[in-house]
């Protein structure tokens, strides 16, 4: 008994690798970990997939017959902007996954650990991502039973899914700073209401913004929402690509940027409680 | 003099203070590789703040720690890879079953995936929680969880622990299996760092004891130093007639007091239960009748009175 407890051979598996492949391992775990705290609460599983049904059938249904979109249907007009209202609300879950690690004792023992930093957050921003591709997925599945007609090529659904990934991204990295900097779990609900709301309907996500006041529309038309949207609208059904991809690129890019390093920087100076 | 290298634990003048409030005001203190100190003290005497800043947690606003030799504030990275932690609050993830935890700790010690579980395993088995293994940590008992917890702190077997109120909470039987599991590790070599608000824990399981007192430590020695500083054990016997108060105390001898409202009298049993039998002997012969009887042991708020002049709170 007394050698089982602190006999192990360590050594030789530590040393053997770079600390690239220790980056990568440590984030691995913490992937998998948090794919288990999605996979295993039933709250989180039901909205992974009721709400994408509902949005899509809501919208379509109480919007479509009110709402003049000029030359395409509703229902064309609506997938894009509905799809990337869901990724940014499904990005706040990341901020609500690291204030509940914050608020318990878990969080001092993975900092105790000789892990990399960043590994705790690229778990649940990782996580995330794929919980959002799979509501993606079912969400167009139902759009096109509703009448989607997307335009679409096989590259341009891959360039969808890219631009999609990029602002998930970059939305997720935000808002696991915001997870960081918020006094409590209760706290961060507010994100999605003060930021999350604003962005998204003051947006071309459901309707043409030529109808807005000036303020707004100006404000709708430049900011990052509108721009993955209308990319993406462009690439679905064909409307005009302007330069709405490029400025996708460099928000999503400038917000991981910014956010990511940041996140890794206050994670090492918080603590529990 | 004092080499850090051969020590498991060396801290010196160590200072902090969050805002303007003062945690630690210079604390000094040296555990030997193998040995057990016990820091004793109340709610807020800085027990928890030297545990994490010794864990590179938090920062020292002052001093030097070192850990086997280490740096704690050079290199908190290496210190890391040199110490477990088990903290007041069970730091489980208690969506994971029991076995996940100590897999996912394992793979993050970079232990890699065959030795985790291998060391899962035999942690389970060790810390009795094989039955449990797979079912949701979240719904352990009090107990269970805090074994869990120091049995993930043990997952890379590390030569430093430290423990901060680890049986704080719990029921006595669990408390009784926390502190064999303890005594097993000390047996086993590793340097321990223990803090509790409980003489009894001190006492029975460390080399030395600390006593913390508004940041600073106000007494230092082994549980026998200071215990006979504060005194020993009393038995109290609570009589069922009033009349033998007198004759009882002439026959228990000095250094016994007296509350005759209570029909109590309190003896200082210092050779244990060797004194408690004499006592009773005594008590028999004279046909004095007893309604009740107990052993105290002096509290913590004794040995705080007894060093400070003030009480715990």
């Amino acid at each position: 008994m007394n050698d089982t407890l602190l006999s192990i051979d360590k050594s030789e598996h530590t040393r053997k690798h770079s600390r690239l492949y220790w980056a990568l391992s440590d984030s691995s775990v913490m992937i998998r970990r948090s794919f288990r705290h999605i996979f295993r609460n039933l709250d989180q599983l039901l909205s992974l997939f009721l709400q994408p049904i509902m949005f899509m059938l809501l919208f379509r249904y109480v919007f479509g017959g009110a709402i003049d979109t000029g030359g395409t249907s509703y229902v064309n007009f609506l997938v894009a902007g509905i799809l990337i209202q869901m990724a940014a609300f499904g990005a706040t879950t990341t901020s609500l996954s690291v204030a509940t690690d914050l608020s318990k004792g878990i969080i001092d023992r993975l900092k105790s650990l000789p892990i990399v930093s960043s590994a705790v957050m690229t778990g649940h921003v990782v996580a995330d991502l794929v919980r959002n591709l799979i509501s993606s997925v079912v969400m167009i599945l139902v759009a096109l039973l509703v009448g989607f007609r997307p335009v679409a090529s096989f590259t341009d659904w891959l360039l969808i899914a890219g631009l999609l990934v990029l602002f998930t991204l970059g939305f997720s990295w935000l808002s696991a700073v915001v997870g960081l900097l918020a006094k409590s779990v209760e706290a961060v609900q507010w994100f999605g209401f003060v930021l999350v709301f604003p962005l998204t309907f003051a947006s071309a996500a459901f309707v043409p913004t030529e109808t807005m006041p000036t303020f707004l529309r100006y404000f709708a038309e430049n900011q990052p929402v509108t721009h993955v949207i209308e990319a993406m609208r462009a690439l679905m059904v064909g409307t005009d690509m302007g330069n709405h991809g490029l400025m996708t690129v460099i928000w999503s890019l400038g917000l991981v940027a910014v956010f990511m390093p940041l996140a890794t920087y206050l994670f090492r100076r918080k603590v529990s409680k | 003099m004092q080499d850090k290298n051969a020590h498991g634990i060396v801290v010196k003048g160590l200072l902090k203070s969050f805002e303007n409030l003062k945690v630690l005001e210079g604390i000094d203190f040296v555990v030997p590789k193998g040995e057990m100190l016990a820091l004793l003290g109340p709610n807020g005497a800085g027990k928890t703040t030297t545990v994490r800043i010794l864990s590179t947690l938090i920062k020292a606003n002052g001093g030097e720690a070192y850990i086997e030799g280490v740096d704690v504030f050079k290199d908190p990275k290496k210190v890391r890879s040199l110490i477990g932690l088990t903290g007041q609050y069970a730091a489980i993830d208690e969506q994971l079953t029991g076995r996940e935890n100590l897999v996912m700790i394992g793979e993050l010690y970079h232990l890699g995936r065959k030795e985790s579980e291998k060391r899962a395993q035999i942690l389970l088995e060790q810390f009795d929680l094989l039955e449990a293994a797979n079912r949701k940590s979240k719904t352990y008992s009090g107990g269970m969880k805090r074994r869990l917890d120091l049995a993930l702190s043990l997952v890379a077997t590390p030569p430093v622990l430290f423990l901060d109120e680890p049986t704080t909470g719990l029921d006595p039987r669990a408390r009784q299996a926390m502190w064999n599991v303890i005594e097993r590790l000390m047996k086993d070599g590793v340097t321990i760092l223990l803090t509790t608000q409980y003489l009894e824990e001190a006492d029975k399981l460390a080399n030395r004891v600390a006593v913390l007192d508004h940041g600073r430590i106000i007494a230092q020695g082994t549980p026998d130093e200071l215990k006979s500083k504060v005194g020993s054990d009393t038995l109290e016997l609570f009589l069922k007639h009033e009349k033998d108060m007198t004759r009882t105390m002439s026959l228990v001898g000095p250094g016994a007091k007296e509350n005759r409202e209570e029909k109590l009298i309190s003896v200082p049993v210092d050779k244990g239960l060797r004194d408690v039998k004499r006592i009773l002997e005594l008590i028999e012969k004279a046909n004095i009748e007893i309604e009740t009887m107990s052993i105290e042991k002096p509290t913590l708020d004794d040995v705080f009175l007894r060093l400070t002049g003030h009480h715990t709170h």
